[in-house]
């Protein structure tokens, strides 16, 4: 069954902070499916989204071992959290004027949108979770996707919670 | 007031309580070492190889209890810090390394004595920081030893630009560190010391397990205190060795590897493993998935993210040993075990594991205890990695804490002479015995020369078996007897010794042995023992690598299973 894990983490804005996590995962085989990062509500901090397939990579030691990471501030498993999540896809698909009217109604049913033409083009915008992107995905296969990007997830608990209320854990200063 | 990057520096160490620092220097960190004569108390030891810098600033922090510091110039002095570092890392020494680096300007551009030193070392330090800008220095020097030194302690490095080094600032020593990220000691949960204390009570066949934990929180009197109140048996990881008294009747030795058998057997029939301060590494449990197949498991550690790694244990106290044996000492009661040591001590008397064989040879074994003999265990034993390694582990019984000091982790062949350094300038007024073999101790040997300069009175044997011994072992044992790259033709030791001043002694014979040891320590300096001892022994018991505990091979059930 589904094994994935949804994991957030707000690290410290600073030179060399991706690498640092980067090196933990590599370093210690953790398998990441997907990442997205960009900055949070909070200057100074990032905020990342990853997915760890819990079938393959013990999730426990990925959030424990990035935990030590001093730049990293927060780190949660919210798999279990009632949570929205979505990724962003631009998907550029041949339109050979015979296709695009087809195309187009995908697109309406998906509630996704064109944000590109050209003669034999056209680039699609989906937002969505991942089934969702994986069917029109599925969907636009036959006309010939020339180029495909996606973000990767990006996730955030429902209602008034904060994804990570920071100031639960105070650093312990002893020195 | 304003200075120069390598004065900040300097001020900073005498801050940090600093006493010395060993290093070689270069030309990126030149403006560190000419601020060096103006801080007396910042005494710089010159090594010969930065390698042995990290190694020496190892030794000391295990023994001085506070952070070593290391020095080394950018490019190829950082990268021969690489394998100090690791070590440091893998046995979670306290250590503050420092790096000169090229110019900023040069930096990601292949500069002269370019290496990306914090690239290198980023999975083998707690944290590392290139530091850009002169007024950045105090901030990062005070994060970097605080990190080094609390929670579970680790190397740490910091890499400075010469013009970094060389640039001027005001200078003001922060008072408090804030790293937001970084939570060295947990909370302790009281339930979990709870749930720890009532399955002890109800454990029939307990162990402890204790590591390098033990010593490097200190908790020597609360372990002892937990042992003796539960009456619960003790035994010492390799790193773990000397964190409890080797003559207390609870002590039962080493486990694992090359583990008592009687340890090895107690483990496999033990209904509860009290794991304290360690971190079931493989060379302990054998076959992981056969460790301690009746037992539930409690861990103790400070590093949330060793609960969980190897074992899973029934109950976890994340917190500092200390701490931890201090909450769950007070939930134990004693309790009589008497079938349960009986069946331990069965074991014993059925293989007694390090009984020394009668012959007039010279077995490396004979020469460790004899130097036991003599020094009563009232020293500092350093040594290298292989065969010497674990007979000194096995036959030197550790009385006085911390005071056995070895390569746990990585197992470093070549740490034997540079540590050795290392503690004995931390301890100045104690005997020092540096067990070597012949192959690790000329992976080092060129600082001998600082060994004679400061006359430091570290005293080397070396098992000098003309073999690489613990490959030669494994060659023996588990590939046919083909001994491929492991013979060694060795220099003559003697003169070599002599060649650097030092008081060098051969010993061939069996009967040589104790006036050999005796002379040593009558002697002032350093003095080193060529032990020519026989070259094909091999170290029981033993578990084929791979195999679990059950397996363990004592020397007569291997006398039938190999020696043919
Ligand atoms: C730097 C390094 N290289 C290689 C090894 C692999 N190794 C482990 S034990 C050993 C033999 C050590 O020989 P020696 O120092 O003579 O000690 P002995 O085993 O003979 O007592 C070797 C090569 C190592 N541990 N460290």
């Amino acid at each position: 069954m589904n094994n994935k894990h949804t994991i957030i983490a707000f690290v410290e804005d600073k030179p060399g902070v991706l690498n640092r996590i980067a090196s933990k995962w590599r370093q210690r085989g953790f398998n990441i499916e997907s990442l997205a990062v960009g900055i949070s509500e909070t200057p100074g901090l990032s905020r990342m989204t990853f997915v760890v397939d819990g079938a393959t990579t013990d999730v426990d030691q990925v959030v424990k071992q990035l935990k030590k990471l001093i730049n990293v501030i927060k780190i949660v498993d919210i798999t279990d959290e009632d949570m929205v999540s979505r990724e962003l896809a631009l998907i550029k698909v041949s339109a050979n004027p015979p296709a695009r009217s087809q195309i187009i109604e995908i697109v309406d049913i998906f509630r996704a949108g064109i944000v590109d033409v050209s003669k034999d083009s056209l680039i699609v915008e989906i937002t969505g979770d991942e089934e969702k992107v994986n069917a029109i995905v599925e969907l636009l296969q036959p006309f010939g996707i020339k180029e495909m990007v996606r973000t990767g997830k990006v996730s955030m608990l429902r209602g008034g919670q904060v994804s990570a209320s920071l100031d639960e854990e105070e650093p312990v200063i002893t020195d | 007031m304003k200075m120069d990057g390598g004065h900040i520096v300097c001020e900073c160490l005498v801050r940090e309580g600093v006493d010395y620092v060993f290093g070689l220097p270069g030309g990126a960190c030149l403006p560190l070492y000419q601020a060096l004569p103006d801080y007396p108390h910042l005494k710089h030891i010159l090594v010969k190889h930065e390698q042995a810098s990290a190694h020496a600033a190892d030794g000391y922090a295990r023994v001085a209890e506070r952070p070593g510091v290391c020095f080394a110039t950018s490019g190829p002095g950082a990268t021969n810090l690489v394998t100090g570092i690791a070590n440091a890392w893998m046995d979670s020494i306290p250590m503050v390394a420092i790096t000169g680096e090229v110019s900023t300007n040069l930096i990601g551009r292949d500069g002269f004595q370019e290496a990306d030193i914090t690239g290198i070392t980023l999975p083998i330090t707690k944290h590392n920081w290139l530091v850009l800008k002169t007024e950045d220095l105090p901030r990062v020097i005070k994060e970097a030893f605080h990190v080094a030194r609390t929670g579970r302690p680790g190397p740490v490095l910091i890499d400075i630009p010469r013009d970094v080094l060389a640039t001027e600032a005001e200078f003001y020593y922060p008072e408090k560190v804030t790293l937001r990220g970084y939570k060295p000691y947990p909370k302790i949960d009281l339930v979990e010391v709870k749930t720890a204390a009532k399955l002890i009570m109800e454990s029939e066949r307990p162990l402890i397990m204790a590591g390098h934990g033990v010593i490097l929180s200190r908790a020597y009197s609360e372990l002892r205190e937990l042992a003796e109140k539960t009456q619960i048996p003790v035994i010492t990881t390799l790193l773990g060795i000397s964190s409890f008294p080797g003559s207390h009747p609870l002590c039962l030795g080493m486990p694992g590897m090359h583990g008592m058998y009687w340890n090895n057997m107690a483990i496999n029939s033990s209904d509860l493993i009290l794991g304290i301060g360690m971190r079931f590494d493989d060379r302990v449990t054998g076959r992981l998935r056969d460790f301690a197949p009746k037992a539930k498991i409690v861990h103790i550690d400070i590093d949330p993210a060793e609960v969980g790694k190897n074992v899973r244990p029934a109950a976890a106290i994340v917190a500092d040993v200390k701490q931890a044996l201090r909450e769950l000492v007070k939930e134990v009661s004693p309790r009589i075990r008497a079938e349960w040591f009986a069946q331990i001590q069965a074991w014993r008397e059925e293989h007694p594991s390090i009984t020394i064989r009668e012959t007039s040879k010279l077995l490396p074994q004979y020469v460790i205890r004899k130097i036991f003999e003599a020094t009563k265990g009232d020293c500092y034993v350093v040594t290298g990695v292989g065969q010497h390694q674990m007979w000194a582990a096995q036959n030197f019984w550790f009385d006085k804490p911390n005071s056995f000091i070895t390569s746990g982790g990585l197992g470093t062949m070549g740490f034997e002479i540079p540590a050795a350094i290392g503690v004995q300038f931390a301890r100045p007024n104690d005997l020092v015995w540096s067990i070597c073999g012949d192959g690790g101790f000329q992976m080092t040997l060129q600082n001998l020369a600082t060994i004679a300069e400061h006359n430091l009175p570290i005293k080397f044997a070396i098992m000098n078996n003309s073999f690489l011994g613990m490959v030669r072992q494994w060659q023996t044992l588990f590939y046919e007897g083909k001994l491929v790259a492991t013979p060694l033709c060795n220099p003559d030791f003697v003169k070599l010794a002599e060649a650097y001043g030092i008081l060098g002694i051969r010993v061939k014979d069996k009967v040589q042995v104790e006036s050999a040891v005796e002379k040593a320590m009558r002697h002032k300096g350093p003095v080193i023992i060529d032990f020519q001892v026989e070259g094909e022994e091999n170290v029981f018991p033993m578990v084929p690598p791979g195999a679990s505990l059950s397996a363990t091979m004592d020397l007569p059930k291997l006398e039938e299973a190999f020696i043919r």
